[in-house]
């Protein structure tokens, strides 16, 4: 076998790796914070936060416009409090919006639901480092039903 | 006494070889870079090792994610979930199945090579004819090897997964009728750069190295007669699957277990 050859096969299997990653890196992989995307931080506490994890997406009508970027607990009052990273081309959310978690599906992964208010004049833009105030907490199960068996006792 | 005896020996034996075994690796690795030298003669290596598993590889990484996608299909169709088909198959083969199952086809199909024929040349004294013409055979010989076989394998397991995760389409939803979309968004959404796939990547760097390393050791340190060829050749084989599955359960505990 000449050292030729041995080199162009070398050659070709470099291409079918690249290409490999290449399909890793473009189809399989998700986009989402790759870090050349501007955003800006939004707040919002929440009395629970159900099964929320960081890098969950944030949802206007489905179309994802954010990521969770960090939970935490608020030490007064002991509230967790959601990091929101919201794409710099969707900055004109009133400041009447309000979000919730929701989950998608009946089994599927739980995401932060953003529901843009109404805007009149003298309502300003949610800014960097605002707090959305109106907020709503995801369902936990084991509430709803012991809702449903109080209820019934009556 | 007998019996004592033997324990002490088997001891200083295996302590004996892991020392033979590390100087052999700092032989072969800690040296001033010769590129020009050694360029050609990894490539040629890469070739060996690299090109030609590279049949077994495609082949196996299609039908594995095929087989994925059949039986992932059937137990989530119950729930409704066919759906999460594409990250069922996505995340077991880039975190688990790719490096794992290439590293133990890798072993059997590259590492027995490398160790029957370095130990062929121990036998036949061409490693000794070497160091009569001041060639350092662990230059010469291992070094091109060892850094092939380190080079290939991410390689082979990269393809693997890639070929794996087209084969779970070609069955899920050319075949069983996932929706295309489905199989693509919702793998996406699940599938992240730096937790699966470069975790999965940094595993088989592991397990090329450890592989080679056996499999290179097992032959240089050979019994050069055709019988002990043939015990280092199943050693290399035996030693470094289970070296792999062990690390395996090591590394992903590291990676994936407790946050």
């Amino acid at each position: 076998m000449s050292s030729r050859k041995a080199e162009i096969m070398v050659g070709l299997f470099v291409v079918l790796t690249l290409a490999a990653g290449l399909l890793l890196a473009l189809k399989v992989v998700n986009q989402g914070m790759s870090s050349g995307t501007d955003t800006y931080t939004l707040y919002a506490k929440f009395d629970n936060i159900g099964g929320l994890k960081a890098r969950s997406a944030v949802k206007v009508g489905g179309v994802t416009v954010g990521r969770v970027d960090s939970i935490s607990l608020d030490p007064d009052g002991y509230t967790p409090v959601v990091e929101l990273k919201i794409y710099q081309e969707y900055n004109k959310f009133p400041e009447t919006s309000s979000v919730s978690i929701l989950t998608s599906g009946l089994l599927g992964e739980q995401y932060v639901g953003f529901q843009p208010g109404f805007s009149i004049d003298g309502i300003a833009d949610l800014a960097e480092g605002d707090y959305i105030s109106d907020t709503k907490s995801a369902l936990v199960l084991e509430d709803l039903i012991g809702q449903f068996l109080f209820s019934k006792n009556d | 006494m007998q019996w004592l005896a033997s324990i002490g020996r088997n001891t200083i034996d295996t302590v004996g070889s892991f020392g033979r075994a590390f100087l052999m690796l700092m032989g072969a690795i800690i040296a001033k870079p010769q590129f020009v030298k050694n360029t050609p003669l990894t490539i040629k290596q890469i070739y060996v090792v690299g090109v030609q598993s590279l049949l077994i590889i495609v082949v196996s990484g299609l039908f594995i994610g095929m087989v994925m996608a059949l039986q992932g299909y059937t137990i989530l169709v119950d729930y409704g979930a066919e759906g999460s088909l594409g990250p069922m198959v996505a995340l077991s083969l880039l975190r688990e199945l790719g490096p794992v199952v290439t590293a133990l086809l890798f072993a059997g199909r590259a590492g027995s090579a490398l160790t029957a024929e370095i130990g062929l040349m121990k036998a036949t004294e061409q490693l000794s004819s070497l160091e009569m013409m001041a060639v350092d055979p662990l230059r010469r010989v291992v070094a091109p090897r060892l850094w092939a076989g380190i080079i290939s394998m991410p390689m082979l397991a990269l393809i693997f997964s890639a070929v794996g995760i087209l084969g779970g389409h070609l069955v899920g939803v050319d075949w069983l009728g996932v929706d295309v979309g489905s199989y693509w968004s919702i793998m996406q959404s699940s599938v992240d750069w730096s937790e699966d796939v470069v975790n999965g990547i940094i595993k088989t760097i592991v397990f090329a190295f450890v592989i080679t390393w056996i499999a290179i050791f097992k032959g240089y340190d050979a019994v050069p007669t055709s019988e002990g060829i043939s015990k280092a050749t199943t050693e290399t084989v035996v030693f470094s699957s289970l070296a792999v599955l062990g690390l395996d359960f090591i590394l992903t505990a590291l990676m994936f277990g407790i946050e």
